[in-house]
């Protein structure tokens, strides 16, 4: 079984379209939506969701006002300033945003007048779709943890595999090069990074390429609207030359991309022998011919 | 006054409202790029660099002649930062959260604190305008504090125009927190409203008064707006889908610079902020 995890940086160069076309191109897939902050792929896919479960993890301080004598301790305790002293009526109180459930203040007030409930912070689904199973998740709004669901999610996607006996997983990663994106590549096979050919793609596409080689994942990159910038395109290329990237291709600018997202298909579905669908597929062959990618078959 | 510029998704041209209005406004202005993971901001602006200053977060450091192997440090960390393993203590600096609960727990006093740099910080001039800008080292993950550090340089006698990480999650909100007013900028695509939706709820959470700029408008269809009009949010600027914009921002220039009836669109927009805003402090002018 192989893992790709499809990265850009920024996100917004195209990352989630072009994972959607890989999935329509393969068999024996599954989908794993490791963007669980604005996950898109699911507007593409329309789920057909099996298995809906809540994403419990962290907890939240609550302050009983009945049992707090209002020493102050926590208040000095909480790194977070995440206390606050209301008046009218006085007392502390917890601002949950703020909140980063570390728990000091509820193991050390004298008076355990600190509750310390469980949080629940998002849902994760395990779904159908036309091309195969899917897992993914959302994340709730202004919640932290999400580096822990993406590892949920991609665990779930795991026992999938082992069950169904599924050769290939797609993996649709978290833009940046923060935790959810180190908690989506650990342990894959390779990583694919759909870059834009902009001087701040080029810069986007470093520092993942970086984060990549600092945790020793196999990178990849492809350029996508290729044609908006030719220069650019070619200082990305030099650069994956130079930093043992192997470059799979270049993916011209093509408004397809927009109508298929609009009808819920994918670029491949609705014209797969257009110029934009063979650059596609043309790349998605490289991709499966790389070193790292290669299936381990018995003869 | 503080503008926060956010979009739930990344890509959308958030950089590009940001670093364009700034522009348009010329000085008592000051840039504030809270992008840490992939900051952009300084590539269109290519500011002056003056002072660079390490973020660092505080982690535990175990003195061993003191330490009775009690395990209480182990027991308060939420995050398996910290572990006692026979007589010794391990500690996962990449792990911890700086809570301070290992430190404030040991009975022993065995328990220090020592600095760990997680990012750094660079602040600078363009023209008469300051840039300030925050960068996460390769590896580390805590993003918030970086974010906060930089914010600790807000100017409150000028306008600070913050670019926020994409999102709805802890860094965004270390971003929008505390700010007059955001900036939604979104794309007119099912993505784009998407991921618009999910940074609406963000701010209604944070309560704080909020309009739309649509870029690349004209590339995808009108469910923006509808959605816009329900929500009874003001739609304040629209960029056009344009190749020539998208050229010059290729290029890492600046659109008001080539395109310089841009300028008096952005002022524009500045305008409308202000009165949505409210009153603030230190708006240009007072
Ligand atoms: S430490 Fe406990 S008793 Fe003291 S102010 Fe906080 S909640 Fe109240
Ligand atoms: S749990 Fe931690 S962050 Fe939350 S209020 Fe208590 S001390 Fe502060
Ligand atoms: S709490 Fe202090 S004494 Fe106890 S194990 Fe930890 S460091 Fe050692
Ligand atoms: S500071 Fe907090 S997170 Fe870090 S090791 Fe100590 S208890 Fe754990």
């Amino acid at each position: 079984m192989k893992e790709l995890v499809i990265l850009s940086g920024k996100g917004g160069t195209g990352k989630t379209s072009l994972t959607a076309a890989f999935a329509s191109l393969s068999e024996h897939m599954i989908l794993c939506d490791a963007d669980v902050d604005a996950a898109d792929l699911h507007l593409l896919m329309e789920p057909d969701v099996q298995q809906r479960t809540d994403f419990v993890a962290g907890n939240e301080a609550v302050i009983d006002p009945d049992r707090c004598t209002q020493c102050g301790l926590c208040k000095d305790l909480c790194r977070f300033d995440a206390i606050l002293f209301d008046t009218e009526p006085d007392r502390f109180e917890v601002d949950p945003i703020a909140c980063e459930g570390c728990g000091v203040c509820h193991d050390l007030c004298p008076e355990q007048a600190i509750d310390f409930p469980q949080k629940t912070c998002g849902e994760w689904y395990i779904s159908d779709t036309r091309f195969g199973p899917m897992v993914h998740a959302r994340l709730g709004i202004a919640e932290e943890n999400s580096g822990r669901l993406v590892a949920l999610v991609r665990q779930e996607t795991q026992k999938i595999v082992s069950e169904k006996k599924i050769d290939l997983v797609l993996t649709d990663g978290p833009p940046g090069i923060g935790c959810p994106v180190i908690a989506s590549i650990g342990q894959s096979s390779a990583v694919l990074i759909v870059a834009e050919p902009t001087v701040s793609g080029r810069h986007d596409m470093e520092r993942v390429a970086r984060l990549a080689a600092h945790f020793k994942v196999p990178a990849m990159v492809c350029i996508n609207k290729y044609d908006l910038n030719p220069d650019q395109t070619e200082a990305i290329e030099a650069f994956a030359g130079m930093n043992d990237i192997a470059v799979t291709g270049r993916i011209p600018f093509d408004p397809a991309f927009t109508r298929s997202m609009i009808e819920k298909k994918t670029v491949i579905e609705t014209d797969d022998m257009s110029p934009v669908s063979l650059a596609i597929k043309s790349v998605w062959d490289r991709v499966m011919e790389h070193p790292a990618m290669k299936m381990e078959r018995l003869v | 006054m503080i503008i926060s510029v956010a979009s739930g998704k990344g890509g959308t041209g958030k950089t590009t409202v940001a670093t364009n209005l700034a522009f348009s406004l010329g000085k008592n202005v000051q840039i504030m790029d809270c992008d840490v993971e992939e900051p952009n901001a300084h590539l269109f602006l290519d500011p002056a660099v003056t002072e660079t200053l390490p973020v660092v977060a505080p982690v535990p450091e175990v003195d061993p002649g003191k330490c009775t192997f009690c395990k209480k440090c182990m027991e308060i960390c939420r995050y398996g930062a910290i572990a006692v393993v026979a007589k010794k203590v391990l500690t996962f600096e990449e792990l911890c959260h700086s809570c301070g609960g290992c430190l404030a727990v040991c009975p022993e006093d065995a328990v220090s604190e020592k600095r760990r740099e997680l990012g750094i910080i660079e602040k600078g001039t363009i023209r008469e305008m300051s840039f300030i800008h925050g960068r996460l080292n390769i590896g580390q993950v805590m993003v918030p504090p970086i974010i906060k550090k930089i914010r600790t340089f807000t100017n409150h006698w000028s306008v600070n125009i913050i670019d926020a990480p994409p999102g709805t999650s802890c860094p965004v909100i270390a971003a929008m927190h505390g700010a007059d007013f955001v900036l939604l900028v979104t794309e007119p695509t099912p993505f784009g409203l998407h991921d618009l939706t999910l940074a609406v709820e963000a701010v209604k959470l944070l309560g704080i008064p909020h309009g739309i700029v649509i870029n690349r408008a004209g590339m995808g269809n009108d469910e923006v707006k509808r959605y816009a009009q329900n929500e009874g949010i003001d739609i304040l600027m629209e960029i056009p889908f344009s190749k020539e914009i998208a050229r010059v921002y290729s290029r890492g220039e600046m659109i008001v610079e080539k395109m310089p009836e841009y300028k008096q669109k952005f002022l524009d927009l500045f305008d409308r902020i202000q009165t949505l805003a409210g009153p603030v402090k230190g708006v240009v002018g007072q």
